[in-house]
């Protein structure tokens, strides 16, 4: 087995846009990115909006395809959590369809077989068998996470890409939410890369930090080091921040 | 939508109800021959016998209502399902892969709708001749750009949309996200679309076979009997009025029956 689930080496990525006079613009939004995220590790990835961390999700995904550089993972393509588990999940499906799409898509498991390790897994997140045939505008902000979580499991990935997965809920509801992903990540014995802008959310659950500016990393370090010791000017102004 | 009941969709299902469940039975049996002459009881006003009354060659109106109704449906129905399968296929491929063969499409579409449709649908008429199947083949390309720029519009709004990411992440293929994961998201406004769509065509048969290029003599449609009740219109004005009422009937039926879905969809 590799060492590494994620190595992501001299990565560019641009935005291929139209100006003002009609020019065409390709912009940079990530510029010789290289990291790596170790087995069972939990990487945070923090910097202000706009800065490229949501572009890293997609290209290490495979949403964005406009790059430079390499990415190499262990075992399967890693999935996706998003922010807004209002547009995450398809509107007109239930639950269970969410769920079971990703088996179906890669078409080895039979039907009957799908449907239990949906319910399964259904449970395992906190919801009970009857959420299946709910659709998702009928879920809080909380619930509509426990599905997306549910399925980005249920191929059973090495590393889980969360993008801001707390930062629209409540308090009470963040705290739980971050408790079921640690567990998680011991019993599906996962990595994250952890992605936000909330520097108390790192704090929580990090092993490691990565700071992001203007689509480059500009500092890393284990969590501890970084919020005591900080060295990169841009750190420590993201430290200050209320 | 609680305690608020949706009326539209309620007076547009039971007036749609009653047209299409005349038009089926006229495909059974109507009161009278539509087609059958009497001369000797020309223009007479509707009786117990003849409830519509009679049209100048004798012929019962009642029945050829129905029977014009169906055949004004039928072209309509064709029209729209033309239309909107193709308006769906182009607009969903140019909305969800964009590029220069979306502009091309759109740039096509933006052509024949610069034209008065009625107007291009006359001259590709001259082209392929008159008659029922030509007039639908006609309506039916000048309805496809008004639906294909619809479907579109909800591909794009859609393509970007983290569930369309999500399933790209799961290694989704295109046709799937095209067909499965996006096409139920637009089902309301494609619905709505097509109730518009309907209405439109109508109104086109109407018109084309009012021009005298649709359904051919003898047989009854919509259209033809109001412009051949024309010169009656103040000798036997219930000609006039039950061909008209009947596209009245049936358009507002289903205009109601769009807005109704549309609300119930919004609430």
């Amino acid at each position: 087995m590799a060492e590494s689930v994620l190595e992501v080496k001299n990565l560019c990525a641009w935005y291929r846009g139209t100006g003002v006079f009609g020019n065409k613009t390709r912009t940079q939004a990530l510029d010789d990115v290289s990291f790596s995220i170790a087995h069972g590790e939990v990487v945070g990835l923090v910097g202000e909006s706009g800065c490229g961390k949501s572009t890293l999700a997609k290209v290490i995904t495979g949403v964005i395809v406009d790059t430079g550089g390499e990415v190499a993972y262990d075992g399967g393509r890693p999935q996706m959590i998003f922010q807004d588990s209002y547009s995450s999940l398809n509107p007109v499906k239930t639950v269970g369809w969410i769920i079971e799409e990703p088996l179906r898509v890669e078409g080895v498991i039979a039907p009957a077989e799908r449907r239990r390790l949906v319910l399964e897994i259904l449970d395992r997140v906190g919801l009970g068998n009857e959420y299946a045939a709910r659709k998702p505008r009928e879920l809080s902000g909380g619930q509509r996470q426990r599905v997306s979580i549910a399925a980005s499991l249920i191929r059973r990935p090495r590393l889980i890409i969360a993008d801001e997965p707390v930062s629209s809920l409540d308090v009470t509801i963040q705290s739980q939410i971050l408790d079921l992903l640690l567990e998680l990540k011991h019993e599906f014995m996962l990595s994250y890369l952890f992605i936000s802008h909330d520097i108390n959310v790192v704090y929580q659950i990090c092993d490691r930090v990565l700071v992001m500016k203007d689509g480059r990393i500009v500092e890393e370090g284990e969590v501890e080091s970084i919020f005591n010791d900080p060295q990169h000017e841009y750190t420590k102004r993201l430290l200050n921040e209320p | 939508m609680q305690g608020k009941r949706n009326y539209n969709l309620i007076l547009g299902a039971a007036i749609t109800a009653v047209m299409l469940s005349l038009i089926l039975s006229g495909l059974i049996r109507t009161p009278h021959d539509p087609n059958k002459i009497n001369a000797g009881n020309s223009l007479s006003a509707p009786s117990a016998q003849y409830l519509l009354g009679t049209d100048n060659f004798g012929r019962d109106i009642l029945s050829r209502v129905i029977i014009g109704a169906g055949s004004t449906l039928y072209v309509a129905a064709a029209t729209v399902a033309i239309g909107a399968l193709a308006g769906m296929l182009i607009g969903g491929l140019t909305g969800y892969f964009g590029g220069w063969v979306d502009e091309l499409f759109m740039r096509a579409g933006d052509i024949i709708l610069a034209f008065p449709s009625i107007l291009l649908a006359l001259v590709l008429i001259s082209l392929i001749g008159p008659g029922r199947n030509n007039i639908i083949i006609a309506l039916g390309i000048m309805f496809i750009p008004s639906f294909a720029r619809v479907v579109r519009g909800e591909y794009v709004r859609c393509r970007e949309l983290d569930y369309v990411h999500s399933a790209r992440i799961i290694g989704t293929g295109n046709m799937r996200i095209m067909f499965v994961h996006i096409l139920p998201n637009a089902a309301p406004v494609i619905l709505r679309a097509i109730a518009i769509g309907f209405n439109n065509a109508v109104l086109a048969e109407a018109s084309m076979s009012y021009l005298g290029l649709g359904v051919q003599p003898p047989d009854a449609s919509l259209g033809r009997m109001l412009s051949e009740s024309q010169s009656y219109l103040f000798s036997a004005p219930w000609y006039a009025l039950s061909a008209g009422i009947a596209i009245v009937l049936l358009i507002l039926g289903f205009s109601l029956l769009g807005e109704g879905i549309g609300a119930r969809d919004n609430a």
